[in-house]
Formats: C-alpha cells, structure tokens, sequence
C-alpha cells in the first residue's frame, strides 16, 4: 500500500474530481453541401492530476475536440453543433467570447503542435510572455516579468534571463517549444491541453520535452489532454486514453487495459500498426561484388557570403567526409535528427547539389555537370516525404507517372499508358486512378503515385528520404510494406533516410547514424540496434518511446542547451572524426 | 551594419552614374536643338555657332559628358539655358513643396492603403471586402490627370471646400495630395489585404488567441507588425511611380515644385534641369529604397546583415 502511494503520488492526490466533462459533442463544418459532421457525441471526463490520451490518425477530429474546448474553432464555417463542455459550473460553449477569453491560457492552455511557427517572430520572447500574464492577473510589468523567468526556469531553459531578451527565431524548436510550454503554464492552469505536441521535433527533443510535460502536470496537479497519433508517446504519458477515428470515439479505458487488452478491432489494428524497436536484422554483404554505390570521402559545403564585397565568410558543412557503400538489392539506412546531413547526401548522389570527394554510381564517378545528372537518373529515383507538394495538382496521376518516361523519350504513347498501368497495378491502385489528379486521392495513395513514378524508369535505387514520415501508421505500415515487395521481386536497392528509429529499425539491413554532417557509426541493422557502441546512437534509440506503458522509462536529460552548428569560419573545417571496427564490420567513430 | 551601408552607398553611387548617363544620352540624341530655343527663330547662323561654342555644345558627345560629371562631382549642376541662373539655386528654391506634397501623399495613401487592406481582410468575403477592393481597383486604374481635375470639379468648383490650385495653406496641400495618395492606396489596400490574410491564418495568431488576448491586442500587437514588413519594403518602391506622378499633378494644381520645373524644362528642351531634376528625383529614389530597407532591419529581427 505505502509502496503504490510512493510510486505514483499522482493517483492518490488526484482523486476523482472531474475538472472537465465533454458531454455528445458535435462539431460541424458548413459547406456547399450543407453542414457536415467532423466530431460525432463524444463524451469523456477529465480528472484532475490527470492525463487523457486523445489517440487517433489524422481526419479523427482529435484537433478540433481540444480547439471546441478552446473557444477556437475556426470561424464562422466551423462550429459546435450539438452538446456540452462543463469546465468549473460553466458551459464552455454557450460562454460568450470576454468570458471565454477571461478563461483561455489562465484556467485552460494550449500547446500547439508546430513550435516554429507558434510564437510571433518580431516579438521578443519575454513580451510574449508578459503579455499573456499581464492578460489576466493585473500585475506590474516588473512582477509579470518576474513570474516570466521563473516560467522560464520551471521548463529547464538554459540561460532563462538571456531567453526573455531572444527572438523566436534564434531559439531551436525544441527550444521554442519549451517557451511555448512555458507560457502554457506561467498561470498554472487547471487544464493543459497539448495537440501533438512533440510531433515536429527530433525523437531526443521529444523525449525532454516529454519528460518535462510529465514531471509539470505532476508538480503543479493539471489536468493534461495529450492529443497525439503515436501510440508510444500515448503509452509513456497517459493514466487514460482516448481513442478515435473519423470524428468518433471508438474506445475509452485505462492504458494498461486499453495497451494490454483493446476491445475494439480498430484500437488492435491501429496497435499492430505501430512499428516497434527490435534488435534490428541485416547481414553484410558478400565481399566480391561491386557495390551499387560508392561513397568515399564525399563532402558538401555551403557558402555564406557578406562583408562589404561579398566575399565567402563562413561556411555550412552539411556533409563532412562521408563513405558508405550500397549494395544491389540492400536496404542502406541513413539516421539521424533533423540538420545531420542525411538529405543533403541524397541530394548530392542524385547530382541535385555539387558535391567533393567520390560518389561513384554503378562503377561510374558522378560529377557535377547536367548530363552527369541526367545520367544517373536513370537509374536513380527519389521518393520525398509530402507526396502532396511532390505532385504537380495540375497533372494527372497517369501523365505524371508517364512524365519520366517522356523526359527519357521511352517507348510509344501507347506503350507508355500500359506501362503507366501496369505500374498502377504494381502498386496498388487501380487503373481508374490514371486519369485523376493527386488532389483526388489520400496521403498513401499519393505517396504510392509517386512510387509508381520512381519505378516507371526501372531504376535500381530509389532513395526514400523520410518517404513514410507524413503519413499515418496504419497507411505507413501498408507503404514499407509494398517498399519490401518490391525490393524482393525486383532486387531493388533502397537508401532510406528517416528520423524514426523504429521504422529503421523495421526496414534497414544496414544502417549509418549521422551526426552534424558525419557518420559516428555503421553497421548491420542487427550490429547497430542490438548493440548500440556511440553514445550518440544509445540516446537516440533510448529515446524512441515504445507502445509499452510498463517499460522503465530512460534516465532523463534535464536542461535544454543549444544543439551544435555546422556553420565555421572559412578556414576552419570541423574534425574528421575516424571510424573504428569494433568487430565484423561495425564501425564506431572513435 | 557599417559594411551593409557601404556596400548600399556604392551601389547608390553606381546606380546614380548610369542614370545621368543614360538621361544625358537621351537628350543628346533628341532631334530637337536646344540651340534653337534659346537663340530664336529668327537668329543667323553665325549667332547659333556662336551659343553653341559657348555651351559647349560643339564637342563631342563624350566630351561633354565627361565634363558634366566633372562639375556633377563637385555638386555643380550647372545653368539653365534659357534662365541663366544655377541649375541648383532653381531646385532648391523648388523642392521644399515638392517634399511638402510626398509627404501629404505618402500619408494619404498609407492612411488609406492600408486602412482599407485591413478592413477588408478582417471582412473577407463580405459585402465590404467587395466593395473596397473595387474601390482600390478603380484607384489603380483611374490616370491621375482625371482624378485630380474629378477631385477639383467636386471639391473645389462645386463644393468650394478647397481652393482650386497654388501653394500656400494646409487646404491648398489636400487636393493633389490625395490624387497622388488615391493611387498608391490601391496597390497598398491590396497588398496590405493579402498580408493581412495570410498573417491571420499563421499559427502565432492562434497562440495569442489562445492566450486569451483581446482580439484588438491580436490584430495590433500580432498580426499588424507582421503584416507590415512588406509594405515597407513597396514604401521604397512607390516614392519612384510618385516621382513620375509629380510631373502630372504639379501641372493640374498648379503646385510649384520640381514636377512643374521638369514639365517646363521639357518643352524648353533645357537640359541642365532636366539633367538636375531627374538626378534629384534618382536620388530620392535611391534614398527612399535605402531607408526602407533599414526600416525593414529594425521592424525585423530575423533580417541580418552581414
């Protein structure tokens, strides 16, 4: 009994006391066709101390449900057309807009998903923050300055009285999404709503910024909605999860039960779906073949110009003295947070930026001119992350899919169309798809036009640069999964490049993890996952958060500092650092 | 900073010596002789050599540029032909109410401007939006000599409340501003509408409300000093269409600044004010564009300079 109190105060405190009950909501957008619904009677309760998972992919109308708590949906075409939200004796959506207003970011506060964009860039950081005390609590600009940097400390930023004078844009977003958080609790509300509010950031940022959430909602007794499409991140956080799709509620119960014991075939699927960190897989390949692809020292840097003539005054290393090899019919992995350099080296095998040192495609170098570039294209075809901004909405799905084709100058019109639906087949959208446009389909289907795009010239690479990163699980698992057949049938080569440890994990049979512009360790998916040598590597892979909620979480990495630059000063390069065998064939950087 | 002003100061310096040179090759290559204006018509030839020489207007063309930029440099911008005063003397007496009148317009167009761009961006899709943007259509599209004298027959002939031309009160400064300001209104309204639209709909905006500001500290706070930063950069721009705008409007309104001077320089073909307009006007221009990109660095703090 003593020992249950001491492990989770949390529950003890927090009793019963509903802060928030949502009673058959319905929210409605107005069309041309009429009001349709988006939310259906949904009906949860919220208690106090603690914290409601909202799970759902995305069009689940888990957004909307927190922005009708708000008093924020987006007027006039969206708005509540059915229901209850009862907050403190009061009805939240009969509440007209100064009450409203009197209760927003003072007694129910928002995280917003995108901390790039979520604070105002021509506002210093401390106004910001000022400005929300000052909206509520008649205080002097002093003493909400004041209440500010202890804000500021509360969320671990370094250097908290040098942070009030910054611009948003001299933060990172983790950074920024701290002051974000900040200025959440800066009033201690009674309800912290986060909307995805880790989705944006590098998985060792997101677990801080977890690890943050969790210990504030503790520490100050809120009540937290977390709304989230990631069942790891459901797992690690929630007493209680919600789960969601097309506007309803499909289960409600404790996260233990709902990880270990879904009712609903939804709630499994979605479960399956999820892609869990493994000890990897992957051998290395025979000695005597000739690689596909040969790296050897390749480097990019970029020029910052200035001074009064413009000359060259600093440089970007993005790309540092990488060598890797691709073999045919492997799946090479390149991991890493976001600025490490892993598309840049996509962009530079495909000849889309100029590049030093030896990239050798098929046995031939690749060099830096037009026709070098049209070369390997050919043989070489990439796969981007948005499918909607890779997509010209102007094109039709069979026009775009023939475009490749057409620039080669292969084959017929006619032997184009059924080459176009042969590939159409192939990935599994029907034929009645070549004549639409991509506005037309969903994200997967998209994102399987553009395959069918990358294999219309029989290449024998395609580069995935964080080809499954946009989409929802359920729609990523079927993606990796038509990813895998193809390599099987056609012996296809892959460099994947992602940020998810675990999709890596699932889909590499060797793997490089990057770090500001080079390669700290390499091996076979098995080598690198299942035992991890670089520190670098041990963080990112304990920072994946699993779909377990009785996993030990990591020890926690307190105060956020400034993550490391690639830009010096010309004449400065960084150090190379050197890759050691620790024993067959992984190499850790030293 | 110090580095970005050099740099800037140059560029002014160069971009100044190709306009007097390009103006001065196109007045040299104009069929009409200046020394005919000034001689008359009933002068002999020998008087017509006789001016020429004494205006230098014998030597080649190179010569005689070379030697305008020798006096040009030493802020010499020589006499008029027909009025034997100092090109320089005759602008200054002359740019105060031209300044006068930029300053009346630019106000008039950015009260205006951006005004309407904001009513109409908080009204999208309304009746109001509607009816202000085709108010700033018209703006744009109406020449200025038709709205100056429409402005005159209401509010001068008709209503009396303005005097109909001169130089002198506020009163008199009302009218030809507000025809030049009607036409940088309506590339400010829409401009500043679209900005406007787009700034409403970034997620700051969205923070703020979820702070629980009031929407007028949202829209002054937030939304206003983003929505801005591009139309200070258009302030630069536009002091170039109002330059070319003077010449019209200082004629219908009788405003006696350097437009009118240009205007009748031009019939005259006397070259030294045209030269010394046009370089005057350049140089505003060069200035104004200068200005607004330094009030872009102060109204931005992502803009860095190097």
């Amino acid at each position: 009994m003593t020992a249950a109190l001491q492990t989770s105060p949390a529950a003890y405190t927090a009793g019963d006391t509903p802060v928030l009950t949502v009673d058959n909501l319905s929210i409605s957008v107005r069309t041309e066709q009429g009001m349709v619904p988006l939310v259906q009677n949904l009906s949860f309760t919220l208690h106090k101390g603690r914290t409601l998972a909202i799970a759902g992919e995305s069009g689940s109308g888990k957004s909307l449900t927190s922005l009708a708590i708000m008093g924020l949906l987006p007027p006039p075409a969206v708005r509540v057309t059915g229901g209850a939200i009862h907050f403190d004796g009061q009805e939240l959506t009969a509440l007209s807009e100064s009450k409203l207003k009197s209760l927003r970011g003072n007694r129910i506060a928002m995280i917003f998903q995108e901390p790039m964009t979520a604070l105002n860039p021509v506002m210093r950081i401390g106004s910001q923050l000022i400005e929300a005390i000052r909206a509520h609590e008649n205080v002097s600009k002093a003493e909400a300055r004041t209440r500010a940097l202890e804000a500021v400390r509360a969320v671990r930023l370094t250097e908290p009285e040098r942070r009030l004078q910054q611009y948003p844009h001299e933060l990172s977003g983790g950074m920024r999404q701290r002051v974000v958080i900040a200025m959440a609790i800066a009033l201690r509300p009674d309800i912290l709503i986060a909307d995805e509010p880790t989705t944006a950031l590098d998985v060792t940022v997101q677990r801080e910024v977890l690890d943050l959430l969790r210990d504030l909602a503790r520490d100050m007794n809120t009540a937290l909605i977390l709304i989230t499409h990631d069942m790891g991140v459901v797992a690690e956080m929630a007493d209680d999860v919600l789960v969601m799709q097309r506007g309803q509620m499909v289960e409600q119960a404790a996260v233990r039960k709902l990880f270990t014991n879904p009712d609903q075939p939804y709630t499994r699927q979605l479960l399956a779906a999820v892609p869990r960190m493994g000890q990897g897989h992957g051998t290395h390949p025979a000695k005597n073949v000739e690689p596909l692809v040969t790296l050897r020292e390749a480097r990019v840097a970029y020029d910052l110009h200035g001074g009064l003539l413009g000359r060259v005054v600093q440089r970007v290393h993005a790309v540092e003295s990488v060598s890797f090899d691709i073999y045919q019919g492997e799946t090479f992995a390149l991991v890493g947070e976001s600025g490490c350099g892993k598309s840049t080296i996509a962009r530079a095998l495909a000849g889309l930026v100029p590049h030093t040192g030896e990239i050798r495609f098929q046995g031939k170098p690749l060099g830096n001119d037009a026709a070098s570039r049209k070369q390997v294209s050919r043989n070489l075809q990439m796969v981007f992350q948005d499918p909607m901004a890779a997509l010209n909405g102007r094109m039709t799905a069979g026009d775009l899919v023939r475009e490749p084709l057409v620039i080669h100058g292969i084959g017929t019109a006619e032997s184009r169309r059924e080459k176009a639906a042969e590939l159409f087949r192939r990935v599994g959208l029907g034929e009645d798809a070549l004549d639409r446009y991509p506005h037309e389909f969903s994200g997967g289907q998209r994102q399987r036009i553009c395959i069918a795009r990358a294999l219309a010239l029989e290449p024998r690479l395609i580069i995935a640069d964080e080809s499954v990163s946009a989409l929802d699980v359920s729609v990523q698992a079927t993606v990796l999964d038509l990813l895998a057949e193809l390599k099987h049938e056609m012996s296809m080569s892959y460099l994947f490049i992602s940020h998810d440890m675990a999709v890596v994990e699932n889909v590499a049979d060797r793997v490089a993890v990057m770090y500001l512009g080079q390669i700290v360790e390499m091996g076979t998916g098995a080598q690198v996952f299942g035992d991890p040598r670089h520190s670098y590597t041990r963080r990112l892979i304990e920072a994946v958060p699993h779909a377990d909620p009785d996993r030990t979480l990591p020890a926690r990495v307190l105060a956020a500092s400034d993550p490391p630059s690639p830009v010096r000063a010309v004449g400065d390069p960084p150090k190379t650092v050197k890759l050691v065998d620790v024993g067959a064939g992984h190499l850790v950087a030293e | 900073m110090i580095n970005f002003l050099g740099r800037r100061l140059l560029q002014s310096a160069l971009i100044l010596l190709g306009v007097s040179f390009i103006t001065f090759a196109l007045l040299y290559l104009l069929p009409s002789d200046p020394v005919r204006q000034i001689a008359g018509r009933s002068a002999t030839a020998q008087t017509v050599a006789n001016i020429r020489e004494q205006l230098g207007l014998d030597q080649p063309f190179i010569v005689q540029y070379w030697r305008y930029l020798m006096d040009l440099l030493h802020l010499d911008l020589g006499r008029s032909y027909l009025q034997k005063t100092e090109v320089s003397t005759l602008i200054a007496a002359r740019l105060p109410a031209t300044l006068l009148l930029m300053v009346g317009a630019i106000s008039a167009e950015l009260v205006l401007g951006l005004g309407m761009g904001i009513i109409a961006a908080l009204r999208r899709g309304t009746m109001t939006d509607n009816s202000l943007m085709i108010a700033s259509f018209i703006g744009v599209s109406a020449p200025q000599f038709v709205v100056g004298l429409l402005l005159l027959y209401v509010f001068a002939v008709q209503l009396g409340w303005f005097p109909i031309g001169g130089y002198g009160t506020f009163a008199h400064l009302v009218l030809p501003a507000l025809t030049l300001g009607i036409l940088g209104s309506g590339w400010y309204s829409r401009m500043m509408r679209s900005s406007m639209i787009d700034v409403l709909r970034q997620d700051f905006i969205r923070t703020a409300h979820a702070k629980g500001l009031s929407r007028a500290r949202v829209l002054l706070r937030h939304a206003l000093p983003n929505a801005i930063l591009p139309v200070i950069a258009m302030i630069g721009i536009d002091i170039g269409i109002f330059m070319g705008g003077i010449v019209i409007v200082e004629s219908v309104f009788g405003w006696p600044g350097i437009g009118q001077l240009a205007w009748q320089a031009i019939q005259r073909v006397d070259i030294p004010i045209i030269m010394g307009v046009t370089l005057v006007s350049a140089c505003a221009i060069v200035l104004g564009n200068l200005v607004a990109d330094i009030a872009t660095l102060f109204a931005d703090p992502r803009i860095k300079v190097r």
